[in-house]
């Protein structure tokens, strides 16, 4: 058995290596200037959101980029609302009509422009254009639309289960009963305490399948970050900022405005001091998450692309073999992101919801 | 003389490598001391860390 998993494992690490011999080829010689700013893109693009959902792309005999995926709505409000298939605005290379309007993709993000498609800059080299609210439907929103269904679809499941299963879970549910059980026991129960803790369960298991699942789809060669978007970090973070200070009680403001048992200079120098914290709290879970995935997904990326730098068998093995093992740690650090993250609201909300029987 | 701001960065993230290895060094040492204490400490060190990192991205992203 043991034999059997080192000659696999074996074979996948030869054929990524040989895989990748057979792309640097020597054809790829002539374009050595511009190989780095080429690989900058891909990395760049890679870590955008995008209004299509494509898992690569190559060049035809004829030079044509061919791109294999699938387009998304896109959705604009511009005075009315706008909607079209992102297959219209062909990766940024055509414009297109709505009525009076025309729109293009440029670098990303869709602007309003002339019949030509002409972007105007200024002097700071920004784009001058307007440009409409964009509310599409891009790849982080179907990717969270998805997760969210995949997470209905799972603990629905669990939770039949020990209806009809005589309070036994069954199928998958039994991979993720003992993580929930982990979370009630070891994350909500000593943080929040044994009287509050059920109010706040149903928004940590959230948090904490939410983020790992994305972290994980992250991970795959779909080639989706969406936990390393600030903006999600954004929005997940301003749900625990909100919670925590809405189910506050009194104790909680108390600390905060008037802090109790120190003398009164003491209170007023900390009044201002804590009320940055309630702030600053939620803003460094949104960091933390954030600037790990993205970090992870920039070391991955970089470490795949200088296979085409070295582009000889040495330094690409080598580099396949750091990339593989830096996965590795990836796994382990979507998981440990989730925990904190849970972890760290669980905190909050207990700090939200202690009750001080004596004076400190 | 101007310092690059990459120096700085690269000085934050030396000092961040210092203060996780103190954490996982001393976490160690009293897993050592108190077995029956492992999980308590290693929640606790796994706070810690995760507070240390995020001054350490805020650095690698100021660059």
């Amino acid at each position: 058995m043991r034999k059997k998993q080192l000659i696999s494992a074996i074979f996948f690490v030869l054929s990524g290596f040989f895989a990748q011999a057979v792309e640097g080829g020597p054809k790829d010689e002539e374009k050595t200037g511009d190989l780095k700013s080429e690989i900058k893109a891909y990395i760049r693009h890679h870590l955008e959101d995008t209004h299509d959902f494509s898992i690569g792309s190559y060049t035809t005999d004829e030079g044509m980029k061919k791109y294999i995926g699938f387009s998304l709505p896109v959705i604009l409000w511009d005075g009315e609302l706008v909607s079209f298939s992102s297959a219209k605005l062909k990766h940024g290379k055509s414009v297109h009509r709505v009525g009076s309007k025309y729109y293009k993709l440029y670098h990303g993000k869709i602007y309003r422009t002339d019949a030509e498609g002409t972007i105007t800059y200024d002097a700071d080299k920004k784009v001058t254009n307007d440009k409409p609210l964009d509310l599409s439907m891009t790849k982080s929103v179907v990717t969270m639309l998805f997760t969210a269904a995949l997470m209905f679809f799972l603990f629905r499941s669990l939770a039949n289960s020990y209806k009809t299963n005589g309070s036994i879970a069954a199928g998958v549910g039994r991979f993720f009963e003992p993580i929930v059980i982990y979370i009630r026991d070891d994350i909500a129960i000593p943080n929040i305490g044994k009287k509050h803790y059920r109010r706040y369960m149903s928004y940590l298991l959230t948090i904490f399948f939410f983020v790992w699942f994305l972290n994980i789809l992250g991970l795959s060669p779909l080639g989706i970050n969406v936990t390393g978007n600030i903006a999600v970090t954004f929005g997940l973070a301003l749900l625990t900022f909100l919670i925590t200070n809405l189910t506050a009680n009194k104790n909680y403001w108390a600390h905060i405005f008037w802090m109790p048992g120190v003398p009164i200079l003491m209170k007023i120098v900390l009044a201002p001091i804590e009320l940055l914290g309630v702030v600053i709290k939620p803003f460094s879970l949104l960091i933390r998450l954030y600037a790990n995935i993205q970090a992870g997904h920039i070391v991955l990326m970089s470490l795949i692309g200088l296979m085409f730098i070295f582009n000889n068998w040495l330094g690409s093995s080598l580099s396949f073999v750091l990339a593989f093992a830096i996965s590795i740690i990836e796994v382990l650090v979507a998981l440990l992101q989730a925990y904190i993250f849970t972890m760290l609201s669980a905190l909050y909300f207990g700090f939200a919801v202690e009750e001080h029987e004596e004076a400190h | 003389m101007e310092i690059p701001a990459i120096v700085g960065a690269g000085l934050v993230v030396i000092g961040v490598g210092m203060g996780i290895g103190r954490i996982g060094g001393s976490a160690m040492e009293a897993i050592a001391r108190q077995p029956e204490a492992y999980g308590k400490i290693q929640t606790a060190m796994l706070i810690a860390a995760a507070l240390i990192e995020g001054i350490g991205f805020a650095a690698l992203f100021a660059v």
